[in-house]
C-alpha cells in the first residue's frame, strides 16, 4: 500500500510548495511593475452593490424589475393578491399542462398547493422513488429568496425539498412570499448567511430562468436537462 | 511531429478554411453583442473588475490558509478531501473511489480539470463507462474529440454535423433544429442519471469561509449529477478558492457576463457536504479532489502569479484574433487562447510550448476582456523572454550580431544597401520556395522593393545642388 501512503502525504507536500512559493510577494493587480505593498481596505466585494446593475429602492420598483428580468429569462412570474388567486393560478397551470401527478415537499405553501390541486403527490421529505419523480409533471417548491436584480430564485436542499425536486420534473413551480424578495445579490447572500450560518443546507442554488443551452450553433434552447418551464407564484 | 510543427500545420490549414472562420466569427459576434449589453448594465464594470482582481489576489496570496480552512469545514460536514500533486495521482484517487464503490457507470458534468488530467481515457481503460452530460461535451465525446473551447465545447460544429452524428451514434435525430437535437440528448441522459453509480463534477469556485464548492452551469446537468447518484466526486484546481461566501455576489454575475453575455448563469449552486441528516436526497458520500498539477510552479513565479486568478470564463479566447483564425483545436492544449498560451508553458514545459506565446499580435484585447485583470499580453512577452533566456536561438543571435556590426559602420551600411538593391531581383526568383533561406518569413509576406536611391542619397544630392 505504498501508493496510498504517498497520496496521504500530498497534503503536506502541496501546502509546503505553496508556502515556499508565497515567501516572495507578487505585485498587486493593476500595478504592472509597481508596488508590492498591499493595504486592503476591507473585502472588495463588500462594495459590490455600488458596481452591480442598479436596483430601485422601493418594493414596487423591485417587483417590477423582477418581473422584467423573469420575462427576459422566459420564466413566468405572477404576483398574486390572495390565497384564492394562488389556488386559481395553480389550477390554471394544472389544466394547461394536463398534470396527472406532481412532486412536492412539506411546507405551509406547498401543502396549500397540494390541497388546491387535488392530484396525487410524490413527497420528497422522507425519501422518494426517483423513477416516480421523473414521471411527475411538475415539481412544486418553496424558496429562500427572490432576487430583483437578476430575476433569480434562491432555493436550498432544506427549504425546497432536496436537490432533485427543483430540476428533475419538466415544470418547476416556485411559491414565494412577498417578504422573500430582496433587492440584489449581496442582499441574497447576506440573507442566506443570516438564516443558516454556520449550519448551511448541503445545497444552495440560485436558479435564474428555466434550464437552457446554447451548445448547438449558440442558439438558445430551453429545457436542456432541467425544467423546460419555470413559474414563480408570489403571494 | 513536434508540438510546434503540429501547431503551424494546423494553423495554416484552419486560417485558410473560410467556412470555419465565418462560422466562428458569427458565433462570437453574437457573444460580443450580448456581453456588451450586460457589461453596460453594471454601474461600474471597471470597478467590479478591480475588486475581483483584488479578491483573487487576496485568495491566491494566502492560498495555504484558505485551503486549510476550506478542507477543515468540508471534512467537518462529512466530505472526504483528497490532495493530488499530479494528474496521475488524481486519476488514481478517482479510480480507487470507483473501484471501492464497485461502480460501473459514471455520469459527468463539464470539468476542464478532467480534460487536463485525461480522466475519461484512464477510467475507460479500467472498464468504467463514462458519460458526459453537458450537451456540448456529450457531442465532442461522441466524436472522440477534445473540446473546441473551454466554455462552448462544440461551437465549431453545425447543426447538420450534429444531426449526422446523432443519427450514426444514437440512431435518433428527428430533424436538425437545435431544439430537437437537444431533446434527443435530454432523453438519452435522463435514464443515465437514474442508473449511474457515481456523479462527477468540476467546480468554479471554492469558498474558504463556509467550506463550499460552487458550480456554475446552464443546463441543470450538474444539478442532477450532484443529486441522484449515491456517490459524488468533484475535481477542482487548488487555485479556485475565494475567501468569503459574499464574494460570490460579485463573481457569479461577472463570470456569466464575461463568459457568455448572460446576467447570471442559469444554475449557480453551492455544495457544502453530502446529504445531511433530515435532507431528502443527495449523495451519501462526497469526495473532493484538490489538484495541484504544477499550479504551485506558476505560484512561485511572482511575475505571472496572477495567471492563477483565472476563473476560466473564456472571455480572452472569444476576443482573440489568433483564436478566431486558428481555432481551438490547433492549440493542442486543454486551455487554449491567450490564457492557455500563458499557462501551458508552466503546466507542460516552456520549450515545448513557447510557440504559443509567439502566436500573438500582442494587441492586448485579451487583457482588456479579462474580468479579473490578468496581465495576459505582458505574460506572453515574459514567456518569450524566459524561453530565449533559457535556450537562446543561436542563428537569431548571430543574425543580430552581424546586423549590429553592419548598422554601426557607415561604409558597411551603404554597401549592404547597394547589395540589397542588386540582389533583390535574384531573391524574387526563389521567394517562398524551398531554396529561400528566409522562407519562414517571406512565404506569406512581401518585402517592399529596395529603392535604388535611398533617402540619405537624395538628401546629400539635394544639399550639394543648393
Amino acid at each position: 500500500m505504498k501508493k496510498a501512503e504517498t497520496i496521504l502525504n500530498e497534503r503536506d507536500n502541496i501546502l509546503g510548495r505553496i508556502r515556499e512559493a508565497l515567501k516572495a510577494s507578487a505585485p498587486l493587480p493593476g500595478s504592472h511593475g509597481g508596488s508590492h505593498e498591499h493595504t486592503p481596505a476591507g473585502p472588495p466585494a463588500s462594495h459590490a452593490r455600488e458596481w452591480l446593475p442598479a436596483v430601485g429602492t422601493s418594493a414596487a420598483e423591485q417587483f417590477e424589475l423582477f418581473a422584467r428580468n423573469a420575462a427576459d429569462l422566459k420564466a413566468d412570474f405572477q404576483l398574486l393578491a390572495s390565497r384564492e388567486e394562488l389556488k386559481a393560478a395553480l389550477i390554471k397551470l394544472r389544466d394547461a399542462g394536463k398534470w396527472q401527478r406532481i412532486a412536492s415537499h412539506g411546507g405551509e405553501l406547498t401543502d396549500f398547493a397540494g390541497k388546491s390541486l387535488g392530484l396525487p403527490v410524490t413527497l420528497t421529505d422522507r425519501g422518494y422513488d426517483v423513477q416516480e419523480m421523473e414521471q411527475c409533471d411538475a415539481g412544486i417548491t418553496e424558496c429562500d429568496a427572490l432576487i430583483a436584480q437578476t430575476g433569480s430564485v434562491a432555493v436550498t436542499s432544506r427549504s425546497a425539498g432536496g436537490r432533485a425536486l427543483s430540476v428533475l420534473p419538466p415544470h418547476h413551480v416556485v411559491i414565494a412570499r412577498r417578504d422573500q424578495l430582496v433587492a440584489d445579490l449581496p442582499a441574497a447572500f447576506a440573507r442566506l448567511q443570516e438564516k443558516y450560518a454556520p449550519d448551511f443546507p448541503s445545497m444552495i442554488s440560485f436558479i435564474t430562468g428555466p434550464s437552457r443551452t446554447g451548445d448547438i450553433e449558440r442558439i438558445l434552447v430551453l429545457g436542456a436537462h432541467g425544467p423546460k418551464k419555470l413559474t414563480i407564484l408570489c403571494i | 511531429m513536434s508540438f510546434v510543427s503540429q501547431f503551424k500545420a494546423q494553423a495554416g490549414e484552419k486560417t485558410r478554411d473560410l467556412r470555419h472562420r465565418q462560422f466562428i466569427r458569427t458565433a462570437l459576434r453574437g457573444y460580443e453583442t450580448a456581453r456588451d449589453k450586460r457589461k453596460g448594465a453594471f454601474q461600474s464594470w471597471e470597478s467590479a473588475r478591480q475588486a475581483a482582481a483584488e479578491t483573487k489576489w487576496e485568495a491566491i496570496n494566502h492560498l495555504d490558509e484558505h485551503l486549510v480552512a476550506l478542507t477543515r469545514q468540508l471534512e467537518a460536514r462529512g466530505t472526504k478531501v483528497h490532495w493530488a500533486s499530479t494528474g496521475a495521482q488524481a486519476r488514481e484517487i478517482i479510480a480507487q473511489i470507483l473501484r471501492d464503490k464497485q461502480a460501473r457507470c459514471i455520469i459527468k458534468s463539464k470539468a476542464m480539470t478532467s480534460e487536463e488530467i485525461h480522466l475519461n481515457d484512464a477510467l475507460e481503460k479500467e472498464g468504467f463507462t463514462v458519460v458526459e452530460s453537458d450537451l456540448g461535451e456529450f457531442i465532442v465525446q461522441l466524436r472522440h474529440e477534445t473540446p473546441y473551447h473551454i466554455v462552448f465545447p462544440s461551437m465549431h460544429l453545425t447543426r447538420g454535423e450534429i444531426r449526422e452524428l446523432f443519427q450514426r451514434e444514437l440512431g435518433d435525430a428527428p430533424s436538425d433544429t437545435p431544439e430537437d437535437l437537444t431533446m434527443v440528448a435530454r432523453r438519452v441522459m435522463r435514464q443515465k442519471y437514474i442508473t449511474a453509480d457515481v456523479g462527477f463534477t468540476g467546480a468554479n469556485f471554492a469558498i474558504a469561509e463556509t467550506g463550499m464548492i460552487s458550480i456554475t452551469e446552464n443546463e441543470g446537468n450538474s444539478r442532477l449529477t450532484a443529486a441522484l447518484p449515491k456517490t459524488m466526486v468533484t475535481l477542482i484546481g487548488i487555485e479556485k478558492v475565494l475567501p468569503r461566501f459574499a464574494d460570490l455576489a460579485l463573481f457569479l454575475p461577472m463570470l456569466a457576463t464575461a463568459g457568455a453575455g448572460q446576467p447570471m448563469t442559469c444554475y449557480n449552486t453551492m455544495y457544502s457536504g453530502p446529504r445531511q441528516p433530515g435532507e431528502a436526497d443527495g449523495p451519501e458520500e462526497w469526495h473532493v479532489v484538490l489538484l495541484d498539477n504544477r499550479r504551485t510552479e506558476l505560484l512561485a513565479d511572482t511575475e505571472q502569479r496572477d495567471a492563477l486568478h483565472c476563473i476560466r470564463c473564456g472571455a480572452c479566447l472569444n476576443v482573440c484574433p489568433i483564436f478566431r483564425n486558428v481555432g481551438g483545436h490547433t492549440y493542442g492544449t486543454t486551455y487554449s487562447g491567450p490564457v492557455g498560451a500563458v499557462i501551458t508553458p508552466h503546466l507542460r514545459g516552456l520549450q515545448e510550448w513557447k510557440h504559443l506565446s509567439n502566436a500573438s499580435s500582442l494587441c492586448g484585447v485579451c487583457t482588456e476582456a479579462c474580468p479579473v485583470k490578468i496581465d495576459l499580453h505582458h505574460h506572453l512577452l515574459q514567456n518569450r523572454r524566459n524561453a530565449s533566456a533559457s535556450q537562446p536561438a543561436f542563428l537569431e543571435k548571430l543574425a543580430y550580431k552581424i546586423f549590429g556590426i553592419v548598422a554601426n559602420e557607415p561604409a558597411f551600411w551603404s554597401l549592404a544597401k547597394k547589395l540589397g538593391w542588386l540582389t533583390q531581383p535574384l531573391h524574387d526568383a526563389v521567394k517562398g520556395s524551398a531554396l529561400d533561406p528566409a522562407r519562414a518569413w517571406t512565404k506569406t509576406r512581401d518585402l517592399p522593393p529596395m529603392p535604388r536611391e535611398t533617402f540619405k542619397d537624395w538628401w546629400r544630392k539635394r544639399m550639394k545642388a543648393e
